[in-house]
């Protein structure tokens, strides 16, 4: 079948066009790539974690307790609304790993003897251990993975100064740990870090937990009033050192998929409606300027006899059709993002199965949403042309108006030259097009400044986490508490410079009906590793009186400087009390409520006791220290931090190089697309005026000048614009992260507004080189002998 | 033009037979004002009154300004009357909607205008079938060209063709539909004789083979000889109408 010549005047002038349909493709393709991305990925994450904690029965509700009897499960069991309950021990364990010098530590959990019925982990390989065994184990086969272990494999463990050898049965997954972080570290450690099943009476009998409990989970039933759930429980358990039920948004591996999926929804829920209104704009301008171009042609193929409808659908379809190679090209790239985003997952998430994000309705979806954004573009134009009057077409347009004015006076005074006149009448002929060119670019800026400032806010982070409050090199995590003595006992390991004590304590802090459940951490007076800042980051000393909050939980609980908080203890002590706020602490990573230690033992009555150790260590003897650790019988872990800053920070740059490659495309298509169809406008919208200046004697560099002086002035408008889009894109996101988990501080610098600058007037500088090429190839006397 | 051409042309017109009893158009009392509204009003058209027979070649001569295309633009469905009433044999043109205009044109007219009108990205044999495509029965495109002695230029693009050339191409894609009638706003207002012989042959030739009523508006008052009749325009008003008894032909037309 032979194409209508109307659509192979469409092809022509679709090829005519390449340049600016590719730039407009490429922004279109961005929009549907990041969409697709993001709404691949929310869609797939929620659908396998669903499917995931449903076939391994992921509990609802999770508390601990010091130790309830066995017998107390019945009477969770029978509060209405619980649809099952599992009691677990729980325990912590430092590891002795063959050819690893790193200390390394694990979590005991047992295995219920009738075989757990709730956070049921998932076989990878090997079998369960055996219900009778005192050392067959299960491990997550991220750890064995990362160790090389197999199931048959042996491996030592240190739990309450008991050493045990412990043979891998099996490897497993679970829901409960899909992202697991080791105690104090920011980052998961595969190899450092185990997860270690054992079965129940193995595990009570290490802890010394027979008949008894410290780990519950609950299902509840569907119409169950969570809250009620919740007090219910935590009454039952209060007797026995109970620390507080929560749901699962505390659970850590789920709040963390939260705060990923909230980050995709984010990132879904500003990117592309950015992007597919810059395509609306640009799809509007070309379009407009097509139409107003090929006037005289829309009045003869009026006269021909070609409908409105016709014409209206033939531009629209050049629209499409930039458009349908938009989507393919966002489709193709979508698809590449997408996969490497689920080899970024699977790096850090431990998932059963792939996640697969590439359903055919969200191609669908994606490929609908670029189009639409296309038509609406074109709509204006194609409007336009369905309703041009066939005689009037036919007859050329009206010269724009222009009218003296305001510019015409200040010219007057400053002696502005014409040329510069020319391109200040040309920006206020067309008001919104000069609007939105701006604000065009400036979303160029915005990216780069909102993507940037990510950076030097974790920058900010570790400054303030790691070298300015928690400055010891290590922390040893006490397996139980300790009378002061064991601050002596730990300055004569090897290595050891300097020992600081804390004191954790299990409350429930109140104000009114708000209320937090954390720990008090108590230091010394005078201490110099942990230390406490306030909100300006200056170290704080911590009162004798009273309790220092960090900003977040001050925040929650309403409270500030001068007010009392309820303290509840929880745990295995018993009591309440008022403490006043002394003063409000900065705090990025958790949250967190600080004391001094005597004024603590003071305050419950008793000596001052440990459960933490922060050291400063001799760095040259880290392997004796290593070594000695292994063997340290009343530890249950033990934090290098200065292993969580580098891992932290590694994790961090390879983030950011792969934020830095994604945002400074998008923000450099987007600054293109915008400048260099913009340049082309003026340039067909000029050819005369400028071709007559040429008549005139001007010189080529001259009447470029005219030409790019008006994308150059846009470019500029656009700077202090971006940097304030940017900086508020950068607010809201520092709002959106705010959490119990971390925060992040709003830090925008002056370095990150000039490279956003730099990138985007290198980008609109390339794009007005383009243009000019083609105004110094364009023969302009010829286009003053054709007429328009 | 070749005689085996014409013959061919014959044969594929035959079937445009319309009754001569009925004029191809007939205009009563037809009136066109633009402005109002603040401007000045302009009655480009004043009351017109014309019976024009099918199958004549009529010329329109008239001062720049006095409403000669004006009337050729509703005559051929492109604008609305302001008062009065116009036929296309028995369809009065003056009621229709703009959807029936649309498709009076697309099966009834043939338009030439003074520049050339061709679509710029698309060749000559492109050109032509862009009325082609949608006219009920259109003769093949490369026939329409040959009709006007293009055959070798199908191939073309505006750019490449000279002024007469880009005519006879806009001449070619008006009588692919086999229209009821060719109506030419200054054919030859941008050629020199030479190309505007050509082009004015190509127009007699239609009319004389085809019968087509053909409707030239001129300011060259040589081409007048042309014409069956010679309308007279003046301020939106016909002044005078003369039938020729005798006519010259196209290369004969003085300059
Ligand atoms: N679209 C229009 N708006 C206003 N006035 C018009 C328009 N078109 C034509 N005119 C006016 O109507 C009158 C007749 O114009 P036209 O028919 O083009 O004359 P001609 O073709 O004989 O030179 C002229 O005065 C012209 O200025
Ligand atoms: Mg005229």
């Amino acid at each position: 079948m032979r194409l209508h010549a109307l659509d192979l005047k469409l092809l022509r002038d679709l090829w005519r066009l390449k340049a600016q349909a590719l730039a407009i493709a490429l922004v279109l393709a961005c929009g549907v790539a990041i969409f697709m991305t993001g709404l691949g990925m929310v869609r797939a994450l929620d659908a396998t974690l669903e499917d995931y904690y449903n076939r391994q029965h992921f509990a609802d509700v999770f508390a601990s307790a010091r130790r309830a009897p066995i017998s107390l499960l019945r009477d969770v069991e029978a509060i209405d609304g619980v649809q099952s309950a599992q009691a677990r021990v729980v325990g912590s364990v430092v590891l002795d790993l063959p050819g690893r010098a790193a200390p390394a530590s694990g979590r005991v959990i047992s295995l219920p003897t009738a075989g757990p019925t709730l956070n049921i982990p998932l076989l990878v390989s090997g079998r369960f251990p055996l219900e009778s065994s005192r050392d067959e184990v299960l491990v997550t086969a991220r750890f064995a993975e990362a160790n090389g272990y197999h199931p048959g494999d042996r491996f030592a463990a240190i739990a309450d100064g008991k050493r045990l050898t412990l043979t891998v049965t099996g490897t497993v997954r679970s829901p409960e740990f899909i992202y697991t972080l080791p105690p104090g570290g920011l980052m998961p450690d595969d190899a450092g870090y185990a997860i270690i099943w054992m079965p129940e009476t193995a595990a009570a009998g290490v802890f010394d937990m027979s008949g008894a409990f410290n780990d519950l989970s609950v299902r509840l039933r569907r119409d169950a009033n969570r809250e009620a759930m919740i007090d219910e429980i935590d009454k039952l358990l209060e007797p026995w050192g109970g620390i507080g039920a929560h749901e699962r948004d505390q659970q850590m591996s789920h709040a963390f998929m939260q705060a990923e999926l909230d980050q995709l929804r984010n990132m879904s829920a500003v990117l592309p409606p950015i992007l597919f209104g810059i395509t609306v704009f640009l799809v509007n301008m070309v379009l407009g300027r097509i139409v107003a171009l090929e006037r005289s042609e829309i009045g003869l193929l009026k006269a021909l006899g070609y409908r409105d409808s016709e014409i209206a659908i033939h531009y629209l379809m050049l629209a499409l059709l930039i458009a349908a190679f938009g989507v393919c090209l966002g489709w193709a790239a979508g698809a590449w993002l997408s996969s490497g985003m689920s080899r970024l997952y699977a790096k850090f998430f431990d998932f059963p199965w792939l996640v697969h994000p590439h359903s055919i309705d969200v191609y669908a979806i994606a490929g609908m949403i670029g189009l639409v954004a296309a038509g609406i573009g074109a709509l204006r134009a194609a409007w336009a042309a369905a309703v041009l009057a066939p005689a009037v077409a036919m007859s050329p347009p009206v010269p724009p108006s222009f009218r003296h004015g305001f510019l015409d006076a200040v010219s007057d005074r400053l002696h502005i030259p014409q040329t510069m006149m020319m391109v200040l009448r040309g920006l206020r002929r067309w008001p919104f097009r000069t609007a939105f060119t701006s604000l065009g670019l400036s979303l160029g800026v915005a990216i780069l400044v909102a993507s940037n400032f990510m950076l030097d806010s974790l920058d900010a982070v570790i400054d303030t986490a790691f070298f300015k409050s928690n400055r010891q090199h290590a922390t040893l995590v006490l397996a139980h508490e300790r009378p002061l003595s064991a601050v002596a006992d730990a300055r004569h390991l090897p290595g050891v410079l300097m020992v600081e004590p804390q004191f954790d304590l299990p409350v429930t802090m109140s104000v009114g009906p708000r209320e937090k459940k954390l720990a008090i951490s108590a230091r010394p007076a005078g201490g110099d590793l942990a230390r406490t800042l306030d909100i300006d980051e200056k170290p704080v000393a911590l009162p004798e009186n009273g309790v220092l909050l960090s900003a977040k939980l001050a925040q929650h609980l309403g409270v500030g400087p001068g007010d009392q908080v309820h303290v509840t203890l929880s745990g295995s002590r018993q009591g309440q009390t008022f403490l006043p706020v002394a003063a409000v602490t900065q705090q990025y990573i958790g949250i967190g409520a600080y004391m001094r230690l005597d004024t603590l033992a003071a305050q419950l009555n008793e000596e001052p006791r440990v459960t933490s150790l922060n050291l400063w260590i001799d760095t040259d003897k880290l392997p004796e220290l290593q070594a000695a650790l292994k063997s340290m019988p009343a530890l249950a872990t033990s934090v290098m931090l200065t292993d969580v800053r580098e891992s932290f920070q590694d994790t961090i740059s390879e983030n950011v190089r792969i934020n830095t490659v994604l945002f400074l495309t998008i923000s450099a298509l987007i600054t293109i697309g915008v400048a260099y169809n913009g340049a082309r406008i003026q340039l067909s919208e000029r050819a005369r005026e400028l071709a007559s200046l040429r008549i005139l004697g001007f010189t080529r560099a001259e009447v470029s000048t005219i030409l790019l002086g008006e994308t150059a002035i846009l470019a500029l408008i656009a700077q202090p614009l971006g940097w304030l889009i940017g900086g508020w894109i950068a607010w809201a996101m520092v709002t959106g992260f705010d959490s119990d988990l971390y925060r992040i501080p709003l830090v925008l610098t002056r370095q990150n507004f000039a490279n956003a600058s730099l990138v985007t007037l290198a980008a609109v500088t390339a794009a007005a080189l383009l243009v000019r090429r083609r105004l110094d190839k364009a023969d302009l006397i010829a286009v003053l002998k054709t007429r328009e | 033009m070749t005689h085996v051409l014409k013959k061919s042309i014959v044969s594929i017109m035959s079937e445009n037979v319309v009754s001569k009893d009925i004029p191809a158009f007939r205009t009563r009392a037809i009136t066109k004002v633009y402005g109002g509204h603040g401007t000045a009003k302009v009655h480009a058209l004043d009351g017109v009154d014309l019976d024009l027979p099918e199958g004549e070649l009529v010329v329109l001569l008239g001062p720049s300004g006095s409403g000669k295309s004006t009337l050729l633009n509703i005559l051929g469905g492109l604008d609305h009357a302001t008062s009065g009433q116009a036929w296309f044999r028995d369809q009065d043109l003056t009621t229709m909607t703009d959807r029936q205009l649309t498709r009076y044109r697309r099966d009834n007219v043939g338009f030439v205008f003074q520049f050339y009108n061709l679509v710029a990205s698309l060749t000559a044999a492109e050109n032509v079938a862009l009325v082609t495509d949608i006219a009920p029965n259109p003769m093949p495109a490369e026939e329409a060209l040959a009709l006007v002695g293009l055959q070798d230029r199908q191939h073309h693009f505006p750019a490449q063709m000279s002024g007469g050339e880009q005519q006879r191409v806009a001449i070619a894609r008006a009588i692919a539909k086999r229209p009821g009638v060719l109506l030419c706003d200054e054919p030859t207002g941008a050629l020199d004789s030479k190309t505007g012989t050509a082009v004015l042959a190509a127009l007699e030739d239609v009319n004389t083979q085809f019968g087509t009523t053909t409707l030239v508006i001129t300011h060259n008052a040589g081409i007048r000889k042309m014409a069956h009749r010679v309308i007279r325009f003046q301020d939106g008003r016909v002044v005078e109408i003369e039938e020729n008894k005798t006519r010259i032909r196209a290369h004969e037309v003085t300059w």
